[in-house]
């Protein structure tokens, strides 16, 4: 389905409302950095001291996640499968992700915790947060694609 | 019923990410390349995400709880500090240099080869990073 502002719209409001649902259900921040992190925790029993149910559930939202993420992407994929162009090699997408696990850590969210849920609150964290995030990934793609070599 | 919301949420999310292109790296790129051909794209995802959360924050407001919780996620804390401000930066650099955030890299495991692996093993590991010599401390005091 084209075009890419229209299917953009539309991720977006099905992103929103699975932060929506997630909110007034269960009463939760759909910040995908922690879910993630309170599910690896409770899979591994790296405890952090959550509650085991929690933890179960934290699980069972990024197995969902994980698997439809996937069939979306076969079934509005060509015929020879999902394309994924990663942006760089493995030893920078290696990179990247520790330091993105880092800082998403240290900063307490990541694009769906603050980007969506805190600035939707306005959380002076959340925009602060946001702000930074965003301007260094500006930065670094200004570098990365036009400032060397 | 919780289980079965948090599976819901999930099969909605991971949709919504793929649908939306933020699990698409170079999408995600273009959007932040203000230098070069700019992807608005992005501007859309948040423009579809935001008002949707602002009505369920005002929602939960009128709510006494939420429907399976017994509280609502607590205020923001105050604190602008360094932790904020230099792991926002962290994560900028690394999604800048990948295209992925956490989300998205979750998403495009099923597809996205031995990139997203490779990025979403590294993700795990510095997730645990941070706290794992006071885990090792606390491991190490429990057993001797």
């Amino acid at each position: 389905m084209d075009p890419a502002w229209l299917n953009g719209l539309l991720g977006g409001v099905m992103i929103g409302g699975a932060a929506a649902i997630l909110l007034l259900g269960a009463g939760r921040i759909a910040g995908v950095s922690g879910l993630l992190r309170e599910a690896l925790a409770s899979a591994f029993s790296l405890g952090s001291g959550s509650e085991p149910r929690r933890g179960g559930e934290a699980i069972m939202f990024i197995l969902a996640l994980a698997l439809s993420g996937a069939a979306v992407a076969y079934a509005s994929a060509p015929a020879d499968g999902p394309r994924f162009a990663a942006p760089a090699g493995l030893g920078t997408m290696a990179f990247a992700g520790l330091i993105v696990g880092v800082g998403v850590r240290l900063g307490n969210g990541c694009t769906s915790g603050h980007g969506v849920c805190g600035l939707a609150r306005v959380s002076k964290r959340s925009i602060v947060a946001t702000a930074v995030f965003m301007a260094t990934c500006a930065a670094t793609v200004a570098i990365t694609r036009h400032g060397l070599g | 019923m919780r289980m079965a919301t948090a599976a819901l949420d999930g099969v909605l999310f991971g949709a919504g990410l793929v649908i939306s292109g933020m699990a698409d790296p170079m999408r995600v790129l273009g959007f932040f390349d203000v230098l070069g051909a700019w992807d608005p794209t992005l501007a859309f995802v948040m423009g579809g995400a935001a008002p949707v959360m602002a009505a369920a924050w005002a929602l939960l407001g009128r709510m006494a709880t939420p429907v399976f919780a017994d509280a609502g996620p607590g205020a923001p804390g105050a604190a602008i500090d360094a932790r904020l401000v230099g792991g926002a930066a962290l994560f900028g650099l690394g999604w800048g240099l990948s295209g992925l955030c956490p989300g998205p890299a979750v998403a495009a495991l099923g597809y996205g080869g031995a990139a997203a692996w490779v990025f979403f093993l590294a993700l795990a590991a510095g997730l645990f990073a941070p706290a794992a010599p006071a885990w090792l401390a606390r491991r190490m005091a429990a057993s001797s």
